[in-house]
């Protein structure tokens, strides 16, 4: 930590231990840089996850989430970077290239734009699905009646 | 429809998809490229994958996998459940290995409490996981056997899961979907005869193992259907994020139950079996040794299952405090992680599940090309996926 912090100075906006894990909060425009130093110089070459978090009340809502594992060290590290809803963040699938599918589920789940994204389409919900289901304004019961309607013949999902 | 009116049939219209067109001038004799789709009723997919194989003659050249069939919204689901009531959920990902999948919940929740599951619950715990990573790899090496046009094994491994199945029927009543462990440790006891009937079933495994291996790894058609086939270098396997047997076959020896012991399995010896090629042939020899390897730990967990409580000190209603944590296992398929965000509230804020045969799937691109048309079948049994955890 204190190697990233003497790197990229005001790049980490926050640094800290949750039960025995290292927790990053990096800044988005440096993201992707921080995303190559840490599969070159710090070796976390697997990214076991890349997920995002979302906190409606927030300025910027959503957490994109990126957990790796270093096969050298045999350690764990927690990336994360803040971003708002309007806002686009660069992918990372040149880096990692899982992160290709697990891109396209954020975006599937809570619309959240990869810039630079090779295929950035819906992967598990219909292509024409409207709505974002993991947002947290999503309710449990919201559904795309419409979709239903026209492709289940059917009125209601539930 | 008219004529069949209490058949509730209905008017299905189909848009044809733009970008699936077969080039009727340019495909005969001209042999330019054409795209087939394969799935997603198709027996030899596992499940409901939907392929698009883009061939040259009967060589594919490329593929795009469609997956979502089986979506079923289960990290919404958990944001709208208490910790206990989720538990069950999480048995029907990967419904051919549920105990792995509630062993890793359970954990993760244990982990995010700051508690920890009694020893003897630990070491019941390892057993039972163990017996399912080999009740997991007998439903893959059946049915990969079985697309590939070996008819017998199949009869073989489900007569041995079978008798994983009643283990489990007698200590919580379930086959499938058993929902064995709680947050905290057990609910059940273990039943008087667990000892011996796992004691039982894993010495005879040993000689059930080599029969299969008798069917099948000397055997010339099988041989010439895996070998080369689906090759993925141990550099590419990590990018694309492949785990489990699928990275242990390209030569990576890395298991998280030895880079990360959880449960019990730190107080066992076994070895973690690698591959070479990273082929077809190598996946199959290297669950084939894990099975081997699950039955020598069940043997020694038996020896020595310590008295105690089965439950560790946690009260009814389950707040973790405010955080969030990772926290892996070595499922039969490669690595499931769940991601949990807690707000301190008694249910979870937000559960991400990392499906370890989702991440697999995404190798099936680098795997397939170059490849014949009747290996894709191969592939996909290769990687052992289960669809129910791909889409959630």
């Amino acid at each position: 930590m204190k190697r990233y912090k003497n790197r990229f100075g005001d790049g980490i906006r926050e640094a800290w231990i949750d039960r025995k894990q290292s927790i990053l909060v990096v800044d988005a425009a440096q993201y992707e840089e921080i995303a190559r130093y840490t599969r070159d110089d710090e070796q976390f070459n697997l990214l076991a996850d890349l997920t995002a978090v979302d906190w409606p009340r927030r300025e910027k809502r959503f957490d994109v989430v990126l957990n790796l594992y270093s096969f050298a060290k045999n350690e764990r590290l927690r990336i994360k970077v803040h971003v708002g809803e309007k806002e686009q963040i660069s992918t990372v699938s040149g880096i990692w290239s899982t992160a290709n599918w697990l891109e396209r589920e954020v975006w599937d789940m809570f619309g959240i734009v990869f810039s630079g994204h090779p295929n950035l389409t819906r992967i598990l919900l219909p292509d024409e699905w409207q709505g974002f289901p993991l947002r947290k304004d999503y309710d449990i019961l919201t559904q795309d009646t419409a979709w239903i309607r026209e492709n289940l013949g059917i009125e209601s999902g539930q | 429809m008219a004529d069949f009116p209490n058949s509730g049939a209905r008017d299905i219209h189909v848009t044809a998809d733009p970008n699936f067109s077969v080039d009727t001038e340019t495909t005969v004799l001209g042999a330019d490229e054409i795209i087939i789709n394969m799935g997603p009723q198709h027996p030899s997919t596992h499940g409901v994958l939907r392929v698009k194989l883009k061939l040259d003659g009967e060589k594919v050249v490329g593929s795009e996998c469609i997956i979502g069939y089986l979506h079923r919204g289960v990290e919404k689901i958990a944001e709208h459940r208490t910790y206990q009531q989720f538990a069950p959920y999480v048995d029907r990902m990967d419904y051919v290995a549920a105990v792995s999948n509630g062993l890793g919940y359970c954990e993760a929740v244990e982990k995010l409490m700051g508690v920890e599951a009694p020893p003897r619950a630990r070491v019941i715990r390892t057993i039972l996981t163990e017996l399912q990573r080999i009740a997991s790899h007998l439903v893959w090496l059946g049915t990969h056997a079985l697309d590939i046009g070996a008819l017998t094994p199949v009869f073989y491994c489900f007569r041995e899961r079978e008798e994983i199945l009643k283990i489990f029927e007698k200590y919580c009543g379930a086959r499938l979907t058993t929902h064995a462990f709680r947050i905290g440790g057990l609910q059940y006891e273990a039943y008087d005869e667990l000892e011996a009937d796992t004691e039982r079933f894993c010495k005879d495994f040993e000689t059930k193992v080599d029969e299969y291996e008798t069917l099948l790894t000397e055997n010339r058609i099988w041989i010439g259907r895996t070998k080369g086939i689906g090759v993925i270098s141990a550099e590419d396997a990590i990018a694309i994020g492949a785990t489990g047997p699928v990275l242990r076959a390209s030569g990576v020896e890395w298991d998280i139950r030895k880079a990360a012991p959880y449960a019990a399995y730190d107080q066992y010896q076994f070895d973690i079996p690698t591959g070479k090629n990273g082929d077809t042939y190598d996946r199959y020899l290297v669950r084939m040794e894990e099975m081997r390897q699950s039955a020598r730990i069940c043997l020694q967990a038996i020896q020595n299952i310590p008295a105690g409580p089965i439950m560790a000190r946690i009260g009814k209603v389950l707040k973790p405090p405010p955080g969030e944590v990772y926290h892996a296992i070595e499922a039969p398929k490669g690595e499931l992680g769940y991601y949990i965000v807690s707000d301190g509230t008694t249910q979870p804020y937000r559960i991400r599940i990392r499906p370890p045969s989702f991440v697999n799937l995404q190798a099936f691109d680098t795997m397939v090309k170059g490849h014949l048309v009747a290996d894709v079948v191969a592939i996909i049994g290769t990687l052992d996926i289960v669809l129910g955890e791909v889409d959630r």
